[in-house]
């Protein structure tokens, strides 16, 4: 099967890299010594108690967030304090947010549009084309010249996946972006993201949806007060988890 | 045929619709019992005995024409009934000043021009490139008409500019300048290079801190001390250039308060997309800031256009100064009442025409995209 070799030679290539990274909000030290490695292609989900640094490892991803210490490489490029590098890793990597953070002056074909016509360059009827695409693909094309107030939350939430996705990105990054939705409204959204990952998009997703995790991730990944506590494959990950701290957590999500 | 039918179907019940909640507004509000019934009537007494004084006073006892500089008829009258006289013998020397007398038609006409321009810019369909060509030649137009020395036009030097072409021009630059000014200083006092950030800080709060009147003043005695010997900049173009920084310095205040009200999940979508800090300041934040802000930005507008009166004080002959000196002549001595209620008068027009414009692009711009 060629798919499979391609997928699995590409994710020997890592596409983030952190090597014990630290990060202090004044004397909070919120990230301790992070190692952390995600291959090409691969869907990695980040859970854990509120509060426990998973918003603030992804957000250093893509330099919302600075590290203090140690080193992170996405996709081959050191982050430093040189804004082209800085600007170069967020064209290739996309984010998703918790309150979608849609720009609400903006059509939903404008707010898909303006990345790609002022970062990339691309001819405004181009950025139209491509946008119209991933509408379909997250299935609201008739939404196109609404602007977001008047779209459900769960619609927003896919315009928002669809914004990054017209960036072409490399590397999608989510920030619990099923939390701010009403229940009915989550499926949706995590639809979009399986089709998503079916495809081969290389992912990291803060998330407590563990039907989801267990379903896509090739990993997961639990944190507690700044620490990689355990990170294993879904099945090993339910089934043995290592620690008591993640055990605890579990049963906690888990449990009702 | 039923068409016509059913219209005045509709139009009948509206009517009626409109007068039965007005007329049960009117009895709840203003007469539900003796009291509010007494204060109703008391104040509509008030109230019209008011306009009418004012109405025989402005028109049933006015005079409204005298024959020369015979003044008589006015002061029999005074107080009694205006003297609009006054306006029709010196309207002329008001609205343009000491400009010569036979080639006032050129302010008058750059007067329209400054409407036009006015009016373009309010309409949207011209918010584009269009828009900066439009005025370029405007103010060309405008700048070629008042100074002539071009197509035949005799030379006027700007020491005769004066009366409402004069405050137009000056209300006109201020806004027009000192606005784009006001941005930076309002993106620079939240900027994250220190040194950026304490120059506009200092600039705000120095400036902020001073009256108009000093800077005025400054301008136009303390400033040329400063210039080398023989250099002299022209005393309008002081005066505008104190306008736009001290107008700057209130608006930075505005736009910033409009900055802060933006909430951090839109600095930080722009930047996981990749937009520099010049395209995410002009895409996704300033189109959001300037919006929150309108209402107070036009009140500082307002403002604005009103203290340009303050250049009396260095001796320009703007609206209210022409009017002032129409009154110097005997014969007219003692009619400021009227002149001032006709500077007034235009003082408002331009001034309410703002504060409607601004009501209405606040009402455009929120529908559509209102949570
Ligand atoms: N800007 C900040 N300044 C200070 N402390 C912060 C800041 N942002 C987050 N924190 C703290 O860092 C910790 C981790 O936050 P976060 O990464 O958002 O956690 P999570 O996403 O796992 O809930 C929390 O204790 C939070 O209070
Ligand atoms: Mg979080």
């Amino acid at each position: 099967m060629p798919p499979a070799h391609s997928t699995a030679k590409a994710a020997n290539r890592p596409m983030i890299e952190m090597r014990d990274l630290n990060k202090w909000y004044g004397d909070f030290h919120v990230l301790k010594d992070i190692n952390f490695t995600v291959g090409s292609g691969q869907k990695v989900v980040i859970c854990g108690p509120s509060g426990s640094g998973k918003s603030t490892l992804i957000r250093c991803v893509n330099r919302l967030e600075e590290h203090q210490q140690g080193q992170l490489i996405v996709d081959g490029i050191e982050l430093t304090n040189d804004i082209k590098n800085i600007e170069a890793i967020r064209r290739e990597v996309g984010m998703v947010f918790q309150q979608f953070n849609l720009f609400p002056h903006l059509t939903v074909l404008e707010n898909l549009t303006l990345a790609p016509i002022w970062v990339r360059k691309v001819p405004k009827k181009e950025a139209e084309e491509a946008a119209m695409h991933f509408l379909n693909r997250v299935h609201i094309p008739e939404q196109a010249l609404k602007f977001p107030g008047q779209l459900s939350g769960g619609q927003q939430q896919r315009v928002a996946i669809a914004r990054s996705l017209c960036m072409k990105p490399n590397i999608m990054l989510f920030d619990e972006p099923t939390s701010a939705l009403d229940p009915e409204m989550i499926k949706e959204v995590l639809d979009v993201m399986i089709e998503l990952a079916n495809e081969g998009m290389t992912m990291v997703c803060v998330t407590h949806e563990m039907g989801f995790a267990r379903t896509v991730a090739d990993s997961i990944v639990f944190m507690d007060k700044g620490e990689i506590v355990e990170s294993a494959p879904p099945t090993e990950f339910f089934a043995k988890p290592k620690s008591e701290r993640t055990r605890l957590f579990l049963s906690q999500i888990l449990g009702h | 045929m039923a068409a016509p039918n059913v219209v005045t179907a509709d139009t009948a019940t509206e009517s009626s619709f409109a007068r039965t909640p007005a007329i049960r507004w009117v009895r709840q509000n203003l007469f539900s019992n003796w009291f509010n019934t007494a204060v109703t009537l008391a104040l509509a007494y008030m109230i019209l005995k008011g306009l009418y004084s004012f109405a025989s006073w402005a028109v049933f006892n006015a005079v409204w024409t005298v024959e020369g500089t015979d003044t008589r008829p006015c002061r029999e009258m005074s107080g009694v009934g205006a003297c609009w006289a006054v306006i029709g013998e010196k309207h002329r020397f008001i609205l343009f000043g000491i400009y010569p007398f036979d080639e006032q038609w050129r302010p008058l006409l750059a007067i329209f021009l400054f409407l036009g321009l006015y009016v373009v810019s309010a309409m949207r369909a011209f918010w584009n490139r269009w828009l900066a060509v439009i005025w370029a030649v405007g103010l060309t137009l405008i700048g070629a008409l008042m100074w002539g020395g071009v197509f035949g036009l005799t030379y006027i030097e700007n020491e005769r500019w004066g009366g409402l072409p004069l405050t137009l021009i000056l209300a006109t630059f201020g806004i027009a300048l000192a606005f784009p000014l006001s941005i930076f200083l309002a993106l620079g006092r939240r900027s994250n290079l220190p040194a950026i950030r304490a120059l506009s800080i200092v600039y705000i709060e120095l400036i902020r801190g001073v009256p108009l009147i000093t800077l005025l003043i400054m301008a136009s005695v303390m400033f040329p001390l400063f210039l080398p010997e023989g250099v002299s900049i022209d005393k309008l173009l002081r005066a505008q250039v104190a306008i736009i920084l001290f107008s700057a310095a209130y608006l930075a205040e505005v736009v910033r308060g409009g900055l802060q009200a933006i909430p951090k999940g839109q600095f930080e979508a722009a930047d996981s997309l990749g937009l520099s800090y010049w395209q995410k300041t002009a895409k996704i934040i300033l189109p959001q800031a300037l919006q929150l802000v309108i209402p107070p930005l036009v009140n500082t507008f307002i403002g604005l256009f009103k203290d340009t009166s303050l250049v009396l004080i260095i001796g320009l002959f703007d609206l209210l100064t022409s009017a002032k000196g129409a009154l110097l002549e005997p014969a007219w001595l003692g009619f400021g009442v009227e002149v001032y209620f006709f500077v007034s008068v235009i003082y408002f027009a331009f001034c309410f025409a703002m504060s409607r414009y601004s009501q209405n692009l606040e009402v455009e711009l929120a529908t559509g995209h209102k949570h």
